[in-house]
C-alpha cells in the first residue's frame, strides 16, 4: 500500500508553494508562468477528485442514449458521428441534457471560474426552480 | 537576451537614428510571436519602440502570414485610416535578429479583463464598440489585390478547414460535431465582394486608452474573405471577460459595432450572417485551443500550452448555449 499523503494533497501543496511563494517573489514572465503552473496543478487536483464519478455517469448516459454498449471513447466517437451526420440533434430527447451535463462536468475540472460556465449553472438552477 | 540587445544596439545606430538602446524587456505575450520593448536613445531623449519577431527569430507558424507581409499590411492599414502602430523597420538577414519588424510603441492597455471591467476605461467603453466598427470598415477598404499571397477563403472553405483540423486531433468532441453540422447547414454563399479581413480582431488584440481605441494589433491571421467574419469574431463569448451582457468584447453592444461599421462606409450588416460568424468564432477558438494539445505533445511541451488546451471546454458550453437558444 502506497503511503500518504495522497497525490491530490501533494499536488495541492506544490500549487500553494508556486502561488504563495514563487509567484510573489519573482517578476514578469517567470511570475506569470508560476501562476499558470499553480493553476494547472489545481486543475489536476479537481480532476483526481471528480473524474471517476463524472465518467461513470457519462458512460451510463451514453449507453442509454445510443442504445449500444462500449467504452467511453467508442461511445463518444459514435455520438460525435451521429451529431455530425445530422442523424440526431438537440431536438431528440435527452441529447441536449446529456451534452450540457457532460460539458459542465468537464468545465468543473478545466475552468470553474469561466463566466460562460457560471452563467450555464445559473440557467440550470433557474430551470429547476420553474 | 544579450544577443538581442547587441543586435538591437547595432540596428539602432544603422537604421533607427539613435546612438544606443536602453530598457530592453521581453513583454509577457503570445506563444506565436516574441514581443520586446526597448528605448532608442537619440539627442539625449528616449523613444520607446517595439520589436515583434518570430519565436527565436525563425519559427513562423504555418497559419500565420509571416512578419514581412504583416508589416506591409500594417502600413496599408495605416494608409486606409485604421489606427495602428507605425512600422519603423522590417528586419533583414543582415540585422541578425531573425524575421520581424520594429514599430512605434502605442501606450495603452491590451489586457481584455481590464478593458472590459476596469474603472479607468469606463468612458472608453461607451465609444469603443463604435470605434471598432469604424476600424473594421477601414480595414475592409484595404485593396486585397495588393496582398496576393494572403489566403482566399469562401465561408464553406473556412468551415471545412477547421472541420479538417478538428478531425486531425482524433479526439471526439460531440459538441463540435453538432456545431459543425449547424454551420454547414447554414453556410452563407461566397460574398459578392470578398474583403481583406483582420482575422483576429477581438478584445485582447486592440490597444485601448481612456479615450478609446488607439491601435489594432496582431495582423498575423489576416486573409481575404467575408467581411462579416470580423464582426462576428469580436462578439464570441470567449472575448467578453466576464461581461456577457456586452457581446462586443465585454465592452459594447452589437448595434453600436454595426452602426459604427456602416457609418464609416462598411456594407450593411446582416444580423443572421453576423450570428453565423459568431458561432463559427466560438468553434474556431475551440479548435485552436484543442490544437494546442498537438503542439504540446509534439514540439513545445510547456505548461501554458497544456492549460490553453484545457480551455477547449469553455467553447463547448458557449456553443451549446448559442445553439440551444
Amino acid at each position: 500500500m502506497q503511503d500518504h499523503p495522497h497525490p491530490s494533497e501533494i499536488i495541492a501543496a506544490v500549487a500553494r508553494f508556486l502561488k504563495d511563494e514563487v509567484a510573489p517573489q519573482t517578476t514578469g514572465r517567470l511570475s506569470f508562468q508560476a501562476r499558470v503552473a499553480a493553476n494547472a496543478l489545481e486543475m489536476m487536483t479537481r480532476q483526481l477528485n471528480n473524474q471517476p464519478a463524472a465518467e461513470a455517469v457519462e458512460l451510463a448516459s451514453l449507453k442509454v442514449m445510443l442504445a449500444m454498449d462500449g467504452d467511453l471513447a467508442t461511445l463518444n466517437a459514435e455520438l460525435a458521428r451521429r451529431l455530425g451526420a445530422g442523424e440526431i440533434d438537440l431536438t431528440v430527447a435527452g441529447v441536449a441534457d446529456h451534452l450540457r451535463a457532460t460539458t459542465l462536468a468537464k468545465l468543473a475540472v478545466d475552468q470553474p471560474t469561466y463566466w460562460g460556465y457560471r452563467a450555464a449553472l445559473n440557467e440550470r438552477s433557474d430551470k429547476q426552480e420553474l | 537576451m544579450d544577443e538581442v540587445a547587441d543586435n538591437l544596439d547595432v540596428l539602432t545606430r544603422r537604421r533607427l537614428g539613435g546612438t544606443k538602446i536602453s530598457g530592453l524587456t521581453r513583454l509577457t505575450a503570445g506563444a506565436s510571436q516574441e514581443i520586446w520593448r526597448f528605448n532608442v536613445i537619440a539627442n539625449g531623449g528616449e523613444t520607446p519602440l517595439i520589436l515583434r519577431r518570430a519565436p527565436g527569430g525563425t519559427r513562423v507558424s504555418e497559419t500565420a502570414i509571416g512578419p514581412e507581409i504583416e508589416a506591409s499590411l500594417i502600413q496599408a492599414a495605416h494608409a486606409a485610416g485604421v489606427p495602428v502602430p507605425i512600422v519603423r523597420w522590417v528586419l533583414t538577414e543582415e540585422d541578425g535578429l531573425g524575421r520581424g519588424y520594429v514599430m512605434s510603441c502605442v501606450e495603452g492597455e491590451t489586457l481584455g479583463g481590464r478593458i472590459a471591467r476596469g474603472e479607468t476605461f469606463a468612458h472608453a467603453r461607451t465609444v469603443l464598440a463604435s470605434q471598432c466598427g469604424a476600424a473594421l470598415a477601414a480595414t475592409h477598404r484595404i485593396d486585397p489585390a495588393a496582398f496576393p499571397t494572403l489566403e482566399r477563403l469562401t465561408p464553406l472553405e473556412f468551415v471545412t478547414q477547421y472541420l479538417d483540423a478538428y478531425r486531425a486531433t482524433e479526439w471526439p468532441r460531440p459538441v463540435f460535431d453538432l456545431a459543425f453540422r449547424w454551420l454547414l447547414d447554414r453556410c452563407p454563399p461566397p460574398p459578392e465582394s470578398p474583403r481583406l479581413v483582420h482575422g483576429d480582431f477581438r478584445n485582447g488584440n486592440i490597444m485601448v486608452g481612456e479615450d478609446g481605441l488607439r491601435a489594432v494589433l496582431d495582423w498575423e491571421l489576416a486573409h481575404v474573405a467575408d467581411p462579416m467574419e470580423d464582426l462576428g469574431w469580436i462578439c464570441a463569448n470567449s472575448w467578453r471577460f466576464g461581461v456577457e451582457a456586452k457581446p462586443v468584447g465585454g465592452f459594447g453592444r452589437r448595434e453600436d459595432l454595426w452602426a459604427g461599421y456602416e457609418a464609416a462606409g462598411g456594407v450593411k450588416v446582416d444580423p443572421d450572417r453576423a450570428l453565423f460568424w459568431e458561432v463559427f468564432g466560438s468553434l474556431r477558438w475551440g479548435v485552436m485551443c484543442s490544437g494546442m494539445f498537438t503542439s504540446f505533445r509534439t514540439t513545445d511541451p510547456v505548461v501554458e500550452r497544456a492549460v490553453i488546451a484545457r480551455r477547449t471546454s469553455e467553447t463547448e458550453i458557449d456553443l451549446l448555449r448559442l445553439l440551444a437558444a
